[in-house]
């Protein structure tokens, strides 16, 4: 069984909601990502999700590009991304890792080379925002044969004839994006979220997750209530972002850690009640 | 990466791209799941507007009457003569209203965006030129007009800002990235996801997403249907040679798409080499780039080796972008065009050039084409014709120009 499967599995065993939070890789320097990814799992993580870089991050709001910026100026890239996760699996072979992205950087790596790299490093599934299961008919098949979910997004604007094209091309989870807009956005509105998710569970039998517009430990509550997982990323960059310029790395990263740590402390706490 | 599909046996190159958008390997869709239902919607109102003879109609009238078409087709005589070689002419898209060929494109979409009951309208814009025709265009029908703009074009192109302005659009200064076209291309895509159950987005060149290639080609094909049309009449026959600039490839791919049949004419498509190929200061990704994935579409980029979009550099900003409308990296492929690249020097030489010998001042970019056109006319016989295409006027670079020339007014 993949590590989502089982993760999911055992969340469901004890009755409790996936908690998957999202950093980018290298953000705001390349040696916090391991030490982070560690933290974060103490502090509650079920699944992490591991953003790429990207110069042009279309589907971002200001604080994930001001991430993207930040990382890429140690030029942290794809292969970098994969290092990582491969000296994280030297101590970690449970929680699953999932990168999320954009296509350029898989595309330019080539889609056999990037999956099979991938799945060796440890990487569980990858959500690639900027390629619909309609331009995926190479990219599904890399990563499935290398045991890889491909991971993919719903959205308010998505149709449910559309939904059911969607969940017969995605494993691991399907992802629901809870806004019209990019990541950071404000105001996620939990009955129409609700609402939503019932028709996504008539579709397909996948674990649902939640993202965008999540800041609070009582908006991951209320979404907890009715998604399978919620994903926090804005929430826990802006926390990078403060301490981004601190004096020396070093004490930037010690900060950044144990800020995220609380947060996700919290609203491990807040899924849980 | 997509096959190309093998069904194409009997079909003409004017046929492309197919169903899905597809130019070969290239175009296509490529963008967040939120934007999937809205291109379904925006690809059948272009398709079914498109054979309506009510819209046909009064997309014609508009172009007539606002747009000022058809414009001329000028034989350049004295510049031919000076340059010993094929006969020039010269396709006036300088002449029409806002001055570039952009307008052909926004007078379009906003026809598009009225019937579909889209009450605000968003743009990107590099040079301005895309930003003042749909600003120009919102203003006449009375809609909202957000227009992005990188910070960094904003301060080269300040006359155009102030003109977005008094047509009543609000540009907004794009601080991201690298902070120029590309960057502003985001930002609109941005606005769009989170606005677009009442908002049009007019993309400015023939690239993003399906259908924008393939509809921004339609909207600018008037170009070469009336050229085919002038030349026919001026000299009884089909040009020999098409020339025009390329930045996301517009104009160019307006005045080539209806040639593209005719397989005896020659296509060359300029882009801006800038400091110079091998410096990699330049904006030419046909040139020098390689295939990728960027803004909706997969093209040839100016991208590093692991992905990431790499800054460009012309002099012109209107061609200042890492991309390339798919068709044309389609077109490069099967050798149906060809695509060299001119520097800024070069540029600047022929926006000289052509000023002192016909009297008529180009746009930087336009600039490109002449200063290839001055190296192919030479190779040609006497009795032969090239059109280039003319795509914009220079009135917004006089500030450029004369900087570079050392001046200060």
């Amino acid at each position: 069984m993949s590590r989502i499967k089982s993760c999911f599995a055992q969340l469901k065993n004890n009755n409790k909601k996936a908690l998957i939070p999202y950093v980018a890789a290298g953000d705001p320097n390349p040696e916090i990502t391991l030490d982070l990814m560690h933290a974060m799992v103490q502090s509650g993580a079920d699944i992490i999700e591991l953003g790429v870089p990207f110069s042009d991050p279309m589907a971002d709001g200001p604080v994930i590009q001001k991430a993207s910026e930040r990382a890429l100026i140690y030029g942290t890239s794809l292969t970098d991304v994969l290092a990582i996760i491969k000296q994280f699996r030297e101590t970690n072979d449970t929680t699953p890792v999932v990168l999320m992205g954009y296509l350029n950087p898989i595309e330019v790596m080539g889609y056999d080379v990037f999956a099979k790299a991938a799945s060796g490093a440890g990487v569980d599934g990858v959500l690639t925002v900027d390629i619909p299961p309609e331009e995926a008919q190479d990219y599904i098949p890399a990563l499935r044969q290398n045991g890889l979910d491909p991971i993919f997004l719903l959205s308010p604007t998505t149709t449910r004839e559309r939904m059911a094209l969607i969940c017969q091309y995605a494993s691991g989870f399907i992802y629901y994006v809870a806004v019209k807009g990019v990541t950071g956005t404000a105001a996620l509105d939990t009955t129409e979220v609700a609402r939503r998710l019932k028709i996504i569970n008539e579709v397909t039998d996948l674990p649902i997750g939640v993202g965008f517009g999540i800041k609070s430990a009582e908006t991951a509550a209320a979404v907890g209530q009715v998604a399978d997982a919620v994903v926090v990323g804005s929430a826990l960059v802006n926390l990078v972002e403060q301490n981004a310029h601190a004096l020396s790395n070093a004490e930037g990263n010690i900060k950044i850690i144990e800020e995220i740590s609380q947060v996700l402390l919290s609203m491990r706490t807040a899924l849980d009640a | 990466m997509t096959t190309q599909k093998q069904d194409q046996v009997g079909k003409k190159l004017s046929d492309m791209p197919d169903e899905t958008g597809h130019f070969g390997q290239y175009g296509g869709i490529f963008v967040p799941e939120t934007l999937m239902e809205p291109l379904k919607e925006l690809k059948e109102a272009y398709i079914h507007y498109f054979q309506d003879p009510d819209f046909v109609t009064e997309l014609d009238s508009d172009l007539t009457n606002y747009v000022g078409r058809p414009s001329p087709l000028y034989f350049a005589q004295r510049w031919s003569r000076e340059l010993g070689g094929a006969k020039i002419y010269l396709k006036r898209e300088d002449l029409n209203h806002t001055g570039a060929h952009k307008v052909n494109n926004t007078v379009g979409q906003m026809l598009l965006a009225k019937r579909m009951g889209k009450t605000r309208i968003i743009a990107e814009t590099g040079a301005g030129q895309h930003g003042v025709a749909t600003a120009t265009v919102a203003a006449r029908l009375g809609l909202e007009c957000v227009v992005y703009m990188g910070a960094e074009d904003i301060q080269r192109q300040a006359l155009n800002v102030y003109r977005m302005k008094l047509l009543g659009a609000r540009v907004v200064s794009v601080e991201s990235g690298s902070r120029t076209l590309k960057d502003a291309l985001n930002e609109a895509m941005r606005d769009w996801v989170t606005n677009i159950d009442n908002t049009f987005y007019i993309i400015g060149t023939a690239a993003g997403p399906h259908p924008y290639p393939a509809m921004v080609r339609d909207f600018q094909a008037i170009i070469g249907r009336e050229a085919k049309q002038q030349i026919m009449t001026h000299e009884g026959r089909l040009p020999d040679a098409l020339v025009a600039c390329i930045g996301g490839g517009s104009n160019a791919i307006g005045l080539f798409y209806p040639f593209v049949d005719d397989i005896d004419v020659s296509m060359y498509g300029v882009e801006a080499a800038g400091h110079g190929l091998e410096t990699g200061n330049h904006a030419a990704p046909l040139c020098a780039g390689k295939p990728g994935v960027l803004h909706g579409n997969r093209t040839y980029l100016m991208e590093d080796r692991h992905g990431q979009i790499i800054p460009t550099h012309s002099v012109s900003a209107g061609l200042d972008y890492p991309g390339v409308g798919p068709e044309h990296s389609w077109l490069k492929d099967i050798g149906r065009a060809n695509y060299v690249a001119v520097t800024d020097e070069e540029a600047l030489k022929g926006f000289h050039d052509l000023t002192l010998t016909e009297g008529i001042m180009p746009a930087l970019e336009s600039s490109h084409a002449i200063a290839y056109v001055t190296k192919l006319a030479p190779t040609m016989d006497k009795e032969q014709i090239i059109i280039m295409n003319l795509s914009g006027r220079g009135d917004k670079d006089i500030h450029t120009v004369a900087t570079i020339d050392g001046i200060e007014f």
